[in-house]
């Protein structure tokens, strides 16, 4: 990290704010033990031996470096800037999201906690919880919707394949939002003995730093791996947010170079007029899990459901640095709807062979928007940050396709 | 001398009594539970995402809000139970999205008109008082703090900055309406926070019967009650306040004789 005064990469503050978003807005219960969290957080960055085995488990069991992988046909097809990808879908359980899991796991272990909980929307992050907590024998419980239950459940049993019971949450919506509820009311019971791996980076400080901290392993790779191929750095990044833990990692490293123009792509479900997971489009700041951000709500400050095809995205908020990274303008949000995404879906899988997560569909989506734009020595990077085999059925549906 | 200093220098345990605004009739069960013997009034305000909350006060938040109920009709709420109720503390409990949305200043002005006495925001701990505490003072409303198991001497003393009215005791670590505690670990609890404070303290999360409610009175100076009085709501709906009222007469009766019983 830079030492740069003017640096945009030394947040969160010592309470846990990026500028007014962020902190820790949670339950008296929780709060001595989010602070012994972030304790044993500090101690964890100081000592080398918590990096070394957290970089060794990252190349030896998830794979990495992930390649970055340069899309010719795509960037002939648009016509445009080069594009690359980053190969988030070739990790191990198929997404970035078991690059945070590790390192909150190892957190775990170094607290003394016995039980790990997670919350999941479309499973991703359950599934990536789950073989963590199988690879250090712990026992775990994943809360997910029971209407997320139920539209993928090929992923509930793979939880269950990897030994962690799955508890189909019935309030609310039964949805991502209401599966963090339960995995918070469960924790506050449980505090004594139990971590909670929270999936992206939201939530209470210090879950969303340390959550970016694990995942700037993305855009660490992609600063080298763009100098090996390019000889210098993009001048384009793009990824997907929902919490925005995929877009963080990639952006981070990022931040300070003022050249690197930066593009993160919400979901804009059936169009901003009508449903949609679009927080920063359609919402406004307000206070939910723990932390202070822009979220969708109604006047009274209910928080309205969020719609998006990609389970990943429907959340009706966002992570809390990203809420700052947008109001200081360094970051530019743009909404990308279903049918832009699942058309994005299916021309990556023809003209690349690669078939992206629907999440990683949105910043595909707004690459094709964006590319034509620019002159062909533009360089763009795309995060493209899950595999979309668990979306296939999704797909097939939306194509009105029988499987 | 405020409503909640003259409630608590009373010389009996005082019972306080949460239910939800805007879940059955509320304003005929607020008046059933001072009918039957209530000493102190929490209102909750309805949230989408009640985190804190075991399953009764769940589905009563949801129950509300499916009626429509506004922080409007909250406040609308509040205004009348003060005219009808001139000496009863009343306090809004809830989560602090709608309690900061139009930010805290216009939320504690609203309260003060009201007639609101103090609030109880579960999910604003002293850390992130900013948010919504120095408005609340400035307006003289009282901020009451939650005091749990999990909260040690080191942080005892932050906690207890800028809080007034009374100390809330949550007494499980846990969400509200599910398991009790221990009568020793509440004796022990109550015993640390009255060395550490002035302030009246008040024990909940778990009291659901006459019994357990007069155990722990004997040692605090309120008993919250919650979850039971909901379960009253959901099952009698808009006909509850009978049931309000002979309920909130049993649980009076217990808690009020307590402490001569102990002497």
């Amino acid at each position: 990290m830079t030492d740069l005064p003017n640096s945009l990469r030394t947040g969160p503050d010592a309470r846990g704010h990026f500028g007014q978003f962020g902190g820790r807005y949670v339950a008296e219960t929780l709060m001595p033990l989010i602070l012994d969290l972030e304790r044993h957080y500090r101690a964890a960055q100081a000592d080398p031996a918590f990096k070394a085995e957290f970089d060794y488990l990252l190349k030896h069991y998830v794979g990495r470096p992930s390649p970055l992988w340069f899309a010719e046909r795509l960037t002939e097809h648009l016509g445009g800037a080069k594009i690359y990808l980053k190969r988030e879908d070739l990790n191990h359980t198929g997404a970035h999201k078991i690059n945070n899991c590790i390192g909150q796991i190892l957190l775990a272990r170094r607290m003394g906690k016995t039980k790990i909980i997670a919350e999941t929307g479309a499973g991703q992050h359950g599934v990536a919880t789950a073989t963590v907590a199988a690879l250090f024998g712990l026992p775990c419980t994943i809360f997910m919707g029971a209407v997320d239950v139920a539209r993928q459940q090929p992923n509930v049993f793979r939880m269950k394949l990897l030994g962690a019971e799955v508890v189909a949450v019935e309030s609310g919506a039964k949805t991502l939002k209401d599966a963090m509820n339960e995995a918070l009311r469960h924790w506050v019971a449980n505090v004594h003995d139990t971590f909670y791996i929270i999936g992206t980076v939201a939530g209470p400080h210090p879950y969303p730093e340390l959550v970016r901290d694990f995942q700037s392993v993305i855009g660490d790779e992609a600063r080298e791996q763009i100098l090996e191929a390019e000889g210098r750095l993009p001048d384009m990044l793009i990824a997907p947010v929902g919490g925005g833990s995929n877009a963080i990692g990639l952006f981070h490293p990022f931040l300070d170079d003022a050249d690197v123009e930066i593009v993160g792509v919400e979901a804009a479900g059936e169009g901003l007029d009508g449903k949609h997971a679009a927080s920063l489009a359609g919402g406004r700041p307000g206070i939910l899990h723990g932390n202070k951000t822009y979220l969708l709500q109604d006047d009274d400050g209910q928080i309205t459901e969020a719609h998006s095809i990609s389970a990943g995205l429907d959340y009706p908020g966002i992570g809390p640095e990203h809420s700052w990274l947008h109001e200081i303008g360094r970051v530019r949000y743009e909404p990308v709807t279903d049918a832009e995404a699942l058309a994005s879906f299916q021309k990556l899988t023809k003209l690349e062979g690669i078939i992206p997560a629907l999440e990683s569909a949105h910043a595909i989506a707004a690459a094709e928007r964006i590319a034509p734009t620019l002159d062909k020595d533009k360089i763009i990077i795309v995060n493209c940050s899950g595999r979309g085999d668990k979306d296939i059925f999704t797909v097939a549906d939306a194509l009105g396709v029988a499987l | 001398m405020t409503r909640f200093a003259a409630t608590f220098a009373k010389p009996r345990t005082a019972l306080v009594a949460f239910i939800t605004a805007g879940d059955g009739n509320t304003a005929a069960n607020l008046d059933a539970l001072v009918a039957g013997g209530a000493d102190v009034i929490e209102l909750g305000m309805p949230f989408t995402d009640p985190m804190a909350d075991g399953p009764a006060i769940q589905a009563a938040n949801l129950r509300s809000l499916a009626k429509g109920t506004t922080t409007a009709d909250i406040f609308a709420i509040a205004s009348a139970f003060r005219e009808r109720h001139a000496d009863i503390p009343l306090v809004l409990m809830g989560y602090a999205n709608p309690m900061t949305i139009r930010g805290p200043e216009w939320f504690a002005a609203e309260c003060a008109k009201a007639g609101v006495d103090g609030i109880i925001c579960v999910d604003i701990p002293s850390e992130e008082d900013a948010e919504l505490g120095p408005s609340l003072r400035a307006a003289g409303v009282d901020l009451i703090r939650l005091a749990t198991p999990t909260t040690d001497p080191a942080r005892l003393p932050a906690v207890l900055d800028g809080a007034g009215g009374f100390l809330y005791y949550v007494s499980v670590a846990g969400i509200t309406g599910l398991q009790q505690a221990a009568q020793a670990s509440i004796v022990d609890a109550v015993a640390r926070l009255k060395a550490a404070t002035d302030l009246p303290v008040a024990v909940g999360f778990g009291v659901r019967t006459p019994a357990q409610a007069s155990e722990i009175a004997k040692v605090a100076d309120g008993v919250v009650v919650g979850s039971a009085f909901i379960d009253i709501i959901a099952e009698h709906g808009d006909a509850a306040a009978a049931h309000v009222e002979a309920f909130t007469r049993t649980l009076a009766d217990a808690i009020h004789g307590a402490k001569e019983i102990a002497a």
